[in-house]
């Protein structure tokens, strides 16, 4: 190969490699994480998947839960087109962890302007950690397409 | 010391000679306008989208219209389905016939643009009754009319007759050149047709197997996440499927437009063999999707940042290209030659600019890539502003730039209103300048993709308004642009004045061309790129599916839409 080629090879190389290991440094040190695979659910022969998401815990019930000091476990459900609970209430500060799934069909849980950002499928368990540390209202978006009324599901979180 | 070989410095078989058959030029002719159809189409449905970011919901007033989703779903099919697949079909088979030296099947053309005809109205029909606003991803349990996912299936087995048309005249031509290199030009087209056959399976697989037997009640429910992962192994790739047929043009064709030459042969086909090889990233699409592993998340993270690595070396050999030509043409200094290159042919216009708009595409998309990022922006805004820049500009303005010599060529009349012609791509450009900066700009606050937002019950976000607005009116300016488009080819097809002769396609040299011996010849050796191309599929998607396999189809059908 002539040097010219050989030059830019190896810089194009160089940047990707920088690329992923900032990524690499992202997920392990500043401890960034996305939903993964925590198994799924079953629903027994006879069962509708809506039922038995229904009874499987957490799932039993939605809402806001505290864990431990400042540590809460919020549950979410989406079905077409709102979110069950529609609106949640924290304090300043709140380290929560989100559980979500559908009911239904694939619906999406965001919350702009953070990293706050999971899809809710059938059957599926998406887990989330947010701290919330400014006071305000958060919108949460329904951001998959889920029907005639998607643009209408939504709702709130409150910290203060 | 290497010992200097002989090297072929050609693309095509016969530079010489060359007849295309009447029967290939007809079909062929047929795929390049029925695709631009389709996409006038979408289009209008784009400019109605852009409209309902700026908060005007132009789509309540159309006329048998029911929802915003119908016409996107129609936008995106029409556009990223059938527009694709026909101008891909009818450019890489002539590619393919003009570089071997051999008319392709006509009869496979034929079979192939029926059934794409016939896959369009299948999909069409239900789409503009509203029974499939499922959009372009379909995504079960959400249920769509059989009929459109027959459609879609029509659609992508008419891109596999073409690959068989290519693969059998590759054949044929192989008995009668023993031991001779591929022709580059046939080389990377026939490639990239290899690389969709690859990658069409998952989406097929799943529309064939899972979803249209669903449709018909002949299955309990659906399973939504191997859905998603089905679509995605595909739904990935065919943005190189979309890409590519832009690559032949800016590596084969558009070096000889603007007076230069193609650098090097090897390394165009090693960027087409790293397109064959590396097909599983769709995971990527999927990082912030439950009931999937991290290993699969941070496999594809970085099979995601290796198949970025064959379009570095694109920019490479391209702006080398435009270099050389720039100064044959008297350019000066470090960006003087740019200036100088033929900006008053619209053929090679559109094509630059739809090089400088993939260069902030392809940034975005290593954006979206990583996955940190990707929680910030997965489906905003940010995601279409980034697609319109690649797929909507460096794909669709160089079809625009191929078009305005192409269409010439298959029909053997001029090019109508030059002048409106040589305008169009610099106001297709100005549109989606500002188009995107809407979108991305939207998305990095949060503004969501998809959704009829003009119509919302709720207060848009900060910085919605201004980037809607702007989404809005880039949006308008492309529409015009496309509009003008479409005028030019309407009054070449009618009024353009006729040709004494169409001459030959405007292929490039090479100035390292193919070695006829040496460590090269592997790179012709298509089965074992292949081979190597499923064992990695198997590594990252064989975990996969041997621990979600048999499918769990226990999803009901819904269809709220
Ligand atoms: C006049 C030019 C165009 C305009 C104004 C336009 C506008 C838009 C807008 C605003 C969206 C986002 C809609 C939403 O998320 O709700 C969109 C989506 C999309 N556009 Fe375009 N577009 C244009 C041309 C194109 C072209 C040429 C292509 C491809 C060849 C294309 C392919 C797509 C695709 C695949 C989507 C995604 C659809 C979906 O999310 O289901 N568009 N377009
Ligand atoms: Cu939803």
């Amino acid at each position: 190969m002539e040097k010219l080629e050989k030059i830019y090879v190896w810089l194009s190389v160089g940047i990707l490699l920088a690329f992923i290991l900032a990524l690499i440094y992202a997920s392990v040190i500043l401890a960034v994480r996305v939903p993964t695979d925590v198994g799924q659910i079953v629903p027994n022969p006879g069962e509708s998947l809506a039922s038995a998401t229904m009874r499987t815990p957490p799932f039993d019930q939605p809402g806001v839960q505290e864990m431990a000091p400042g540590k809460y476990k919020v549950v979410v459900l989406g079905q077409a087109w709102m979110f069950n609970p529609p609106s949640i209430e924290l304090p300043v500060g709140a380290d929560v962890t989100f559980y979500g799934t559908s009911l239904d069909i694939d619906h999406g849980f965001f919350i702009p302007n953070t990293d706050v950002n999971m899809m809710l499928l059938p059957g599926q368990v998406s887990i989330l950690r947010h701290r919330f540390d400014k006071a305000g209202v958060y919108r949460i978006i329904c951001h998959e397409y889920c029907g005639t009324l998607h643009h209408l599901m939504t709702g709130t979180i409150t910290v203060k | 010391m290497s010992a200097i070989v002989q090297a072929q410095t050609e693309v095509v078989q016969d530079p010489k000679h060359f007849e295309l058959s009447p029967a290939n030029r007809r079909w062929i002719l047929w795929f390049i306008l029925f695709g631009f159809a389709a996409l006038a189409f979408g289009v209008f449905q784009g400019f109605v989208q852009g409209l309902n970011y700026a908060g005007i919901s132009l789509f309540s007033f159309l006329p048998g219209m029911k929802t915003y989703y119908e016409g996107l779903t129609a936008h995106g099919v029409l556009n990223a389905f059938i527009f694709t697949f026909a101008e891909a079909n009818g450019w890489l088979s002539l590619t393919t016939a003009r570089a071997l030296g051999r008319n392709l099947n006509s009869r496979l053309l034929a079979l192939s643009f029926v059934l794409l005809v016939l896959g369009t109205v299948f999909a069409g029909i239900p789409i503009f009754l509203g029974k499939a606003s499922v959009l372009y991803t379909f995504y079960p349990p959400l249920r769509a009319h059989w009929a459109f996912y027959f459609g879609i299936a029509l659609a992508v087995v008419s891109t596999w007759i073409i690959s068989a048309a290519q693969l059998w005249a590759l054949a044929e031509w192989r008995k009668e050149h023993k031991g001779e290199r591929i022709p580059l030009m046939a080389y990377v087209s026939i490639m990239t047709y290899i690389m969709w056959d690859i990658s069409s399976l998952g989406a097929a697989s799943e529309d064939l197997f899972l979803l249209l037997p669903w449709s018909l009640n002949l299955l309990p429910g659906s399973d939504p996440l191997l859905s998603r992962v089905l679509f995605w192994y595909t739904g990935h790739q065919i943005v190189y499927y979309w890409l590519l047929p832009a690559y032949v043009s800016w590596y084969i064709f558009i070096p000889r437009m603007v007076g230069g030459k193609l650098f090097s042969d090897s390394l165009a086909r090693i960027a087409f063999i790293m397109f064959v090889v590396l097909v599983p990233v769709g995971f990527h699409h999927q990082y912030t999707d439950p009931g999937i592993g991290n290993y699969f998340k941070i496999a594809v993270l970085i099979l995601t940042f290796g198949i970025a690595f064959p379009s570095l070396l694109t920019a490479f050999s391209i702006m080398y290209a435009l270099e050389i030509g720039g100064r044959a043409n008297g350019g000066k200094g470090i960006l003087g030659w740019f200036l100088k290159l033929p900006w008053s042919n619209p053929a090679v216009s559109a094509q630059v600019l739809a090089m400088i708009a993939f260069l902030p595409g392809g940034i975005t998309g290593i954006m979206n890539a990583s996955y940190n990022m990707n929680l910030l922006v997965h489906n905003t805004t940010f995601v279409p502003g980034h697609f319109h820049l690649t797929l909507g500009s460096a794909v669709t303005l160089s079809y625009f730039g191929i078009a305005y010599w192409l269409i010439p060529y298959l029909t053997g009349r001029k090019l109508a209103l030059e002048r409106v012609a040589k305008w169009q791509p610099w106001v297709y450009f100005l549109g989606i300048l500002i188009f995107a900066r809407g979108e991305i700009s939207g998305g990095i606050l949060g503004m969501p993709r998809r959704t009829a937002l003009a119509v919302i019950n709720y207060e848009p976000l900060p910085g919605w308004k201004l980037a809607g607005a702007l989404t809005g009116i880039g949006g308008t300016i492309m529409f015009i642009g496309c509009v003008l488009f479409f005028l030019v080819i309407f009054f070449t097809l009618i009024q353009g004045k006729k040709m004494e002769s169409t001459g030959d396609l405007p292929f490039t040299e090479t100035y390292l061309g193919a070695a006829p011996s040496g460590w090269q010849l592997i790179l012709d050796k298509l089965s074992y790129w292949v081979l190597l191309s499923f064992i990695l599929i198997a590594l990252v998607y064989g975990p996969f599916l041997l621990t979600h396999l048999p499918p769990k189809l226990n999803s009901p059908p819904f269809q709220g839409f």
